[in-house]
């Protein structure tokens, strides 16, 4: 939990010469005026290439195309300089260099091709294999394994291990270190890259190694469980099948499915993401490179809930027969009497709420119906403080995480407020700790005392400490004002509550006050929870379900709206219920009419993230049985209601969109908000006062795993939520 | 000519009247040629047989006090202060006139290593880390040192500290040395209490704390980043260099890492001129030397010596010779288990020092000779120490983790002679791979007596396979 020695790395980024190094600590640097160091000139197999002082051979190497093989070297991860792939000749130099570790210096001449470095290679290759098992074709990362690959490009032709008819080779018993991640140890290399993702990304000092020499041994000395949320990483950076995915160990080869390009759904965050399916069936999900979002890494709820995608699916329309019970029906008779339903209803008693999981293809969609129908009873599940008359999500500056996601990591102090970031954004905590260990970057915290995986400043969970900061009572609003690049991040889930207002009114009217150094940094950050709630609010919906409710509606549509905002006690009892999703969970169960749509990888569909950025999320599957895409359901059904949406295709109901959002069709762009001053008095009107402390909704590993209706769902999540509850009972 | 007579004045008397003369002479050569980068010419062409008065560990053999008084006695301590007050370039002149080289192995010139530490501080503290982590299978010097000299170590630290700007001093300390480190402990407190450490030390002005650390029995702890490492309480594994200890050290501070003789000698060094430790040995190899001699000799022994000795004259003089005569040697190990055998035609020429010993394709290492006979069993030998270097590998690092455990199957294998000829040279190979190719030394290490034996011993170990195949068809 320290802040990471940073020498390594500092001296390697800023090193003059070789003997005569000036160091300097990381807090001298910041504050030094930005020099623009003089490039050198080195050469890379006699190519020239002017790279700045401190990059290492492999960073120049790269600069101009040529790829050094590496195991151990990550660029996301300090550098351990120990599987000595890299070495290369570097002219007049004895020894061949680890080009991951080594800095250039003005006029090396580097050998990457010459049989020096081919030797060296060749010899470290030969070495990892004498001990790595020949069981590629029972390995889950055959095909996709860097040791298959770099064994092919950089080895020999044939082994001379001739001891395997001796002493054979090394074998090491296998860890059970969760329910993630499988491992098969003997096949480990020892590169120390999970180890290091573990100490320096996910906070986690778990991992390490035991033992000496051939002897030493990857692990976490007890068994127990790998504890963290960010888990599931470690697959991805091993760089052999040592550490394999568990939940998709022996289904599938890389070179039998497909990858589509996707949108993680089951946080705000709007992670990217590849599905990969086989003959209609999601296989796994890996994380797509992103550095505005996700960078490379993806949470464990994003990747192994895909399980949920199986299972309590609604996969036929069904209505609920006179004694309770479902009847599957054809499309054609559930349309009717939703339809029905919808006709029989006063106009200004439809309603809609909206789930956590829902695109804004089917929001609209559904938007333009009932508008059309003649009613303005759209909400969302999540309340957002709203009221007198005015709007507090007319302007998204309100809403929104404002600074971005990858900004957040160049705040130098950062005031979080009812929310866990671990649990809640997985991602956005990575980018908090990465500000925190190499940033110089100060957090602190008000609710209940929880690990965030670094160390925070822990202001109490008293909501009056939140009021005395408004004040400027509190020493901390004097820190905050004296920062340069303040962050206020308050959980969604915080201004979801009665007392919501409270929060914005006093916080957003504080982070006005605070001067940035930078005019265009953005204080005011709100952490939403739910991928549907901005694209919700940008196209109008209102949030918070009781006005909803207040209306006492004759016909409510439940858009996956699962999070049991909705339940049987607050539903009118004459009230015709469509549940439109894709589970069977909660939401279902009240309906009158199912109408099976589509999960999130089923479908085309635009998700806008926390920070107000629109994705698309791409056919993956079909969707199963005969549900459908979400919006051509409520296409169908406004023709037999007899008020038809003007949109027969995917491109006119995006154009749609273009006209009530223009944003929600810029894919990948973020949008720059404005109008801060007026969201600001929108919110002052709403005077209201704190009730209670301070509180989050997810306080350790077990509150993550399951907080949606695909999760829920899901096997591999159970089994998390079982084995983390086991770790904390055994201790 | 002024420093020299103020060294002259400096030395203990009853030295400087034995050996005024022929020291006078040799200042003469040497201090017209001390300020020219080149080395001088050799003069000198026998070396050996130190005089008692030239011997820098006057209680080697622990038939003295080792205590402060019996060490103020043989001149420890002297005028510490003065030596002190002339100053951080004049100490680093006297070790760099000297010719010093790092007594731990690799022998890099300590004044130069010591100038490294002074640049302009940046605020954060030096440190000098004093390796006493004696672990190289043969070698006993540094612990005659701890538990006989100790304060011959810990006025060195005072004064290697000073050159280079060190706010303390850390010795680090083998774990097995149990009685070394209580008596260096116990020194340690006797300096303090006589005000020689801590807060201005010996009177000088100058603030030194010297701190004992006990190490846990890694012999990899003793390769200076892993020592650091250690010193760090974290598991002792060498790091990536660059960043040198001389820029990134312990704690994140500069530091440099000296072995217990080189910093021991240094303030006798100081005391009677680096010309005089320089006119022992041949140029570039100069000064004194503690040699180890185990093995198959009469006599075992820790010797001070001149450098540059002939290996032979070394052990007739000190250990009696070899057991049985030298036509009974079969070959010696000439530096501490990491350095390339020798057989017994090499020995014969062989100097005792840096250069001497590189010339015969081996290293002087820590002057550490293992002396076999014609009763070892060679191959197994050095079977056994490539399986210490495979038990002492630190498994960071992909050529010696994997390539020093393969090379001891493979050895193992032909102790016996279970193997093919054609594997003899797939050995060389394999230790070749690992030579160069890893973080630190100790693969270097364990490649080293492989090649030696490969080089001198071929026949042996084909002669073996041909035995065993015999033993094969036999019982078939």
């Amino acid at each position: 939990m320290l802040r990471a020695p940073m020498f390594r790395a500092l001296v390697l980024a800023q090193l003059p010469s070789r003997a005569g190094i000036l160091f300097t600590t990381s807090r001298m640097q910041s504050n030094a005026p930005a020099k623009a160091p003089e490039k050198i000139e080195v050469f890379i197999d006699d190519q020239p290439v002017m790279v700045a002082p401190g990059t290492t051979v492999l960073q120049a190497a790269a600069q101009v195309g040529v790829e050094i093989p590496r195991f151990c070297y990550h660029e996301r991860l300090a550098v351990a300089g120990n599987c000595r792939m890299c070495l290369v000749e570097v002219e007049k130099s004895p020894k061949p260099v680890a080009a991951c570790a080594m800095p250039v210096m003005k006029g090396w001449r580097i050998k990457t091709n010459s049989d020096m470095t081919r030797k060296a290679r060749e010899g470290v290759m030969e070495f990892l294999l004498s001990n790595h098992p020949l069981d590629c074709p029972i390995c889950d990362q055959g095909g996709e394994c860097d040791l298959q690959d770099q064994a092919m490009a950089f080895g020999s032709d044939r082994s001379r291990f001739t001891d395997i008819n001796h002493a054979g080779k090394r074998a090491v018993e296998d860890k059970d270190i969760g329910p993630l991640v499988k491992t098969i140890m003997t096949r480990c290399i020892h590169c120390t890259r999970c180890i290091r993702f573990a100490s320096e990304v996910a906070g986690v000092d778990d991992l390490g190694t035991t033992g000496r020499g051939n002897e030493m041994q990857v692990g976490m000395y007890v068994e127990k469980l790998f504890l963290t949320e960010l888990s599931g990483n470690v697959i991805d950076l091993c760089p052999v099948g040592a550490l394999t995915n568990k939940p998709y160990s022996f289904v599938a080869r890389p070179w039998e499915i497909r990858k589509v390009d996707s949108i993680d759904v089951l946080d705000a965050l709007g992670s990217n993401i590849v599905v990969s399916t086989r003959t209609g069936e999601v296989l796994r999900i890996l994380p797509r490179e992103n550095e505005d979002i996700n960078e490379e890494w993806l949470s464990d709820k994003s990747r192994f809930a895909c399980d949920g995608l199986k299972r309590q699916r609604l996969i036929t329309p069904m209505l609920r027969k006179p004694d309770g019970e479902f009847e599957a029906v054809e499309w054609e008779s559930a349309l009717i009497t939703a339809a029905q339903a919808i006709r029989n209803a006063p106009k200004d008693k439809i309603a809609a709420v909206a789930g956590s999981l829902v695109d804004a293809e089917q929001l609209v969609a559904v938007k333009d119906l009932l508008n059309r129908l003649g009613s303005e009873l759209l909400c969302t599940e999540q309340k957002f403080p709203t009221a007198d008359g005015t709007s507090g999500t007319d302007l998204r500056s309100n809403y929104l995480l404002n600074s971005s996601i990858a900004s957040c990591e160049d705040a130098d102090l950062v005031l979080l407020v009812g929310t866990n970031p671990r649990y809640e954004a997985p991602l956005l905590n990575t980018r908090l700790r990465k500000g925190y260990v190499h940033k110089e970057q100060d957090i602190a915290y008000i609710g209940p005392e929880v690990d965030l995986s670094y160390r925070y400043e822990y202001l109490g969970n008293r909501s009056l400490t939140i009021e005395d900061i408004a004040k400027g009572k509190h020493p901390f609003a004097q820190r905050l004002k004296q920062a340069k690049r303040p962050l206020i991040i308050v959980g969604a889930n915080a201004l979801a509550r009665n007392d919501g207002k409270a929060y914005i009114a006093a916080l957003q009217s504080f982070a006005r006050q605070l001067k940035p150094e930078d005019k265009n940094w953005k204080v005011w950050n709100v952490l939403q929870t739910n991928a549907s709630q901005v694209a919700a609010l940008d196209v109008g919906y209102k949030p918070g379900v009781e006005e909803v409710l207040a209306a006492q509606p004759k016909v409510l549509f439940l858009l996956g709206a699962d999070g049991n905002a909705v339940n049987k006690e607050n539903i009118p009892k004459d009230c015709f219920v469509i549940y439109q999703g894709h589970h069977g969970d909660q939401g279902a169960q009240l309906a009158h009419a199912i109408l099976p749509g589509a999960a999130y990888t089923e479908k085309q569909g635009t998700y806008v993230n926390t920070e107000g950025r629109a994705q698309q999320t791409l056919v993956a599957v079909s969707p199963p049985g005969m549900a459908r895409e979400d919006w051509k359901i409520i296409r169908a059904l406004s023709e037999v209601v007899g008020t038809v949406l003007p949109y027969d295709t995917l491109d006119e109901l995006r154009n749609r969109m273009e006209d009530i959002a223009p944003h929600l069709v810029r894919y990948g762009h973020l949008e720059e908000n404005n109008f801060y001053a007026q969201a600001e008095q929108l919110i002052k009107t709403q005077a209201s006062s704190f009730q209670g402390d301070v509180d989050v909704n997810q306080k350790s590993l077990e509150d993550f795993f399951m907080t949606d209706s695909i999760t829920r769902a899901s096997p591999t999540m159970a089994k998390c939520v079982a084995a983390v509850k086991k770790a904390q009972a055994t201790g | 000519m002024a420093n020299v007579l103020v060294r002259v004045n400096s030395a203990p008397k009853q030295q400087l009247a034995a050996s005024l003369l022929p020291l006078f002479k040799n200042i003469q050569i040497r201090s017209n040629s001390a300020q020219v980068s080149t080395p001088p010419p050799q003069t000198k062409t026998k070396f050996g047989g130190l005089a008692d008065q030239d011997r820098v560990f006057t209680n080697l053999y622990g038939r003295h006090d080792w205590r402060l008084k019996g060490a103020m006695k043989r001149g420890d301590w002297y005028k510490t202060k003065e030596i002190l007050e002339k100053g951080v370039d004049w100490i680093l002149n006297e070790i760099k006139a000297s010719g010093l080289r790092g007594r731990g192995g690799a022998g890099f010139p300590s004044g130069m290593k010591w100038s490294f530490m002074n640049k302009p501080s940046d605020g954060r503290p030096k440190y000098l880390v004093v390796n006493a982590d004696e672990g190289e299978p043969g070698t006993c010097k540094d612990r005659e040192i701890m538990r006989h000299d100790p304060h011959k170590l810990i006025e060195g630290c005072l004064i290697a500290g000073r050159a280079m700007g060190a706010r303390a001093a850390y010795i680090y300390i083998r774990g097995e040395f149990y009685n070394e480190a209580s008596n260096m402990q116990l020194a340690i407190a006797e300096a303090y209490q006589a005000g020689l450490l801590g807060k201005n030390a010996c009177n000088s002005g100058y603030d030194f704390d010297v701190f004992m650390h006990r190490g846990a029995g890694a012999y990899i702890c003793g390769e200076e980043t892993a020592l650091i490492e250690s010193l760090e309480g974290k598991q002792g594994k060498p790091r990536l260099k660059p960043p040198f200890p001389a820029d990134v050290g312990v704690f994140g501070c500069p530091t440099t890492v000296a072995n217990v003789e080189t910093v021991a000698v240094a303030p006798t060094i100081c005391r009677r001129g680096g010309v005089w430790f320089a006119s022992f040995g041949r140029t570039r190899n100069s000064g004194t030397k503690l040699f180890n001699i185990s093995g198959h000799v009469n006599n075992p022994c820790t010797v001070e010596e001149e450098m540059s000795i002939p290996l032979k004259e070394l052990i007739e003089r000190h250990c009696g010779g070899v057991r049985g005569g030298w036509d009974n040697l079969l070959g010696i190990i000439p530096g501490g288990s990491s350095t390339p055998i020798i057989p017994k035609d090499v020995c014969a020429e062989a100097l005792m020092d840096f250069d001497g010993l590189v010339a015969c394709q081996t290293s002087l290492g820590t002057a550490a000779i293992i002396v076999m006979d014609k009763s070892t069993d060679v191959i197994k030998a050095i079977a056994r120490l490539i399986a210490f270097y495979k038990h002492e590998s630190c498994g960071q690092c992909t050529p010696c983790r994997e390539g020093v455990s393969w090379m001891n199957k493979i050895m193992t294998r032909f102790v016996s002679g279970n193997a093919r000829p054609d594997e003899i040279d797939m050995l060389w190979e394999v230790s070749k791979q690992i030579e160069g190719h890893s973080i630190c030394a100790l693969g270097d290490g364990a490649a080293w007596p492989v090649q030696g034996l490969i080089r001198h011993f071929r026949p042996v170990i084909e002669q073996r396979m041909q035995d065993f195949e015999k033993r094969q068809e036999a019982t078939n």
